[in-house]
């Protein structure tokens, strides 16, 4: 668990991080969204302190993060940037070493966890292992650091739009991998993004930022029915939040008994795809299957029903 | 004669031709051999009966000839691009041909050759010098230089204040410098006790040595500092966020990523002093350059060659093996899968 309390940072005198407190569950995603000079960034800098705070503490498992070493402190915490940020002199595999090595893993060890890593990622060992960054394509150079983050499991992991340079294809992708890893490894992930569909995508919570005040703190589904603020709304994308909502709903949620015509949906089909094929047929209702059997049908109705705001 | 300038005519015909840049290496080769050959041959016979004192030289044809296939071999080495491996290689045959040639006599009748032969305890002693004032100023301004570039790499302050500086002392211009040493160097000498038992006087090995190092600085400092700027930014970041302390990232990361424009930053400097050690020559620092005065004083065209042509193959052979030691220093091999 992650405990941040009071935490601030003054530039000049000037607050950039005003007093923000939040808690963070283990094995959960939160997503810190703001605009740009929102102190998104500033605030999971604070976290591993490569900016130290003004005032406030962090804890991280009960630890104050202020009464360790700066370097102790960010080895145990995972950390992953924009751009990778790879060492362009070290293979693949040294690349994702980095960390364990600095700790003092035993040699055995550190392979075998690199090895772990890169069939986690769909990344060969045998074919990957001995490249270097300069020879992967973006997407791969992204997935080597995040790996390179997760290798020693760490208590947590930062993210700083870690997709911000890929294209919105790779993107995708790589969202998903997140998402499948870190459920598979049980992992603590704090990541900042501008993006607000991203954040939806990903957060298990969603913080939102707005001139270095903490704003809003739910999840996503909060956040979209009862934006705290104006600047949370317009960040939410006003006209678009009925959609927004639908996409955060599985048709599993809602399907009914009965039969309808033409292509089936899979279970886990967001609300807003359904909508999207109701629309694109010109069908009211469409069959939904869970691992081939059929499970019901959901229909444009129901759909409807959901988008509705619960005002 | 006529093996010579078949010898000759041949190489450059092969020269000419654009396929193969190999054909154009041997046909250089081929040509210097006649060259030699030639001048080898044409010595003796010029003297005979020509008098005790008589002296042969080549003239501007052998120059010229010489200069030509020179760059005909550049070229077709360039073209070739061989790795650094294989030019070790071919510096080694090179150094190798050229001692047999000294060694083995036929070029004595050369003025230059009987210059030497008549000095050749003074040659030893001007090599070792010359070699002592070039690479002992390049350690020192190494030694002095590349912590110093640390430490601006991390201070900008200190960068600021002290890059301008050096500069400045780059833009005396030699002769200059050499001079202000005197007076500096003689005071020291006679006020410090003790320092003129170690050699320290106005005039000599010392200040020309401290010339040499205070124009190394500039390039040594320059360099190391872009050296070391020149690791990405994102991976400089990524490495402070995973934990590094500053001296992890300065040897793991900093230091490989810029080795080669800091050995670029050092072969600048080698070259520049094999150079300028031949100013030195004018305050008594010694070296080749005593032999350049000497024959400028006395217009003995020999005499100048004589210290001119080992100070240019020294700088020539020295920017070959730190082009090679750059080359195999980079850190990201060039190869793609």
């Amino acid at each position: 668990m992650i405990e941040i309390e009071q935490i601030t940072k003054l530039y000049d005198g000037l607050p950039a991080v005003d007093s923000v407190s939040m808690t963070v569950d283990t094995a959960t995603i939160t997503v810190i969204v703001g605009t740009s000079g929102s102190g998104k960034t500033t605030l999971l800098r604070m976290i591993n302190r490569l900016v130290e705070p003004s005032s406030g503490e962090v804890r991280i498992n009960g630890t104050p993060t202020g009464t360790l070493a700066k370097h102790v402190l960010r080895r145990r915490i995972g950390y992953a940037i924009q751009g990778h940020g790879l060492f362009p002199h070290y293979t693949v595999a040294r690349n994702i070493a980095a960390v364990p090595e600095l700790l003092g893993w035993p040699k055995e060890k550190i392979n075998a966890r690199v090895d772990e890593l890169l069939d986690l990622f769909s990344m060969e060992p045998e074919q990957f292992r001995d490249r270097y960054p300069a020879e992967l394509s973006g997407g791969q150079q992204q997935r080597v650091g995040v790996a390179r983050a997760l290798a020693s499991r760490p208590d947590l992991l930062l993210m700083d739009e870690p997709f911000g340079a890929l294209d919105p294809i790779i993107r995708a992708r790589a969202q998903e991998d997140l998402r499948r890893i870190q459920q598979a490894l049980g992992s603590t992930i704090m990541l900042v993004t501008h993006d607000m569909e991203e954040a939806m995508h990903l957060g298990d919570r969603v913080a939102v930022m707005d001139e270095g005040r903490l704003v809003q703190h739910g999840t996503p589904a909060e956040i979209v029915l009862r934006p705290a603020t104006d600047f949370v709304a317009e960040m939410v994308g006003g006209v678009e939040r009925p959609l927004r909502l639908l996409s955060l709903i599985p048709v599993s949620e809602i399907v009914e008994e009965g039969s309808a015509e033409g292509d089936a949906l899979a279970a886990d089909t967001s609300l807003r795809d359904a909508l999207s094929t109701c629309l694109w047929s010109g069908r009211d209702a469409v069959p939904v299957v869970q691992d081939g059997v059929p499970m019901g049908r959901v229909t444009l109705d129901a759909i409807r029903a959901q988008a509705k705001g619960q005002r | 004669m006529v093996p010579g300038m078949v010898a000759l005519a041949a190489g450059l015909v092969l020269g000419l031709q654009l396929a193969w840049p190999w054909l154009r290496l041997a046909g250089a080769a081929l040509g210097l051999a006649g060259l030699v050959w030639l001048v080898s041959q044409g010595a003796p016979a010029l003297l005979v009966g020509a008098g005790d004192y008589a002296r042969v030289s080549p003239g501007a044809g052998f120059w010229c000839l010489l200069v030509v296939l020179a760059l005909l071999m550049a070229d077709a080495l360039s073209n070739l691009s061989p790795g650094p491996f294989t030019r070790a290689g071919l510096l080694a045959v090179v150094l190798a041909l050229l001692a047999l040639l000294l060694q083995s006599g036929v070029l004595s009748d050369l003025s230059i050759m009987q210059e030497y032969a008549s000095r050749q305890d003074a040659f030893r002693d001007a090599t070792l010098r010359h070699l002592g004032l070039a690479f002992g100023s390049l350690a020192t301004a190494a030694a002095i230089g590349l912590p110093l570039g640390i430490v601006c790499h991390r201070r900008a302050g200190l960068r600021r204040a002290l890059l301008p500086i050096l500069s400045f002392m780059q833009t005396i211009p030699s002769l200059a410098m050499f001079g202000i040493m005197i007076p500096l160097l003689g005071w020291v000498g006679d006020a410090v006790p003790g320092a003129k038992a170690i050699g320290i006087a106005g005039i000599g090995f010392a200040p020309a040595f401290l010339a040499l190092v205070l124009y190394s600085l500039l390039p040594v400092v320059a360099n190391m500092i872009a050296g070391l700027q020149s690791t990405p930014p994102a991976a400089r970041e990524a490495a402070r966020g995973m934990g590094m302390t500053e001296w992890q990232r300065l040897i793991r990361v900093e230091l490989p990523l810029g080795l080669p424009v800091i050995l670029a930053g050092l072969r600048i400097v080698l070259v520049q002093n094999i150079g300028l050690a031949v100013i030195a020559g004018l305050i008594g620092g010694g070296g080749f350059g005593t032999f350049v005065f000497q024959g400028l004083n006395q217009t003995a065209t020999d005499l100048i060659l004589l210290g001119a042509l080992p100070t240019v193959a020294l700088a020539l052979v020295s920017a070959i093996v730190m082009d090679i030691l750059v080359e195999l220093t980079r850190p990201i091999p060039e190869h793609t899968p």
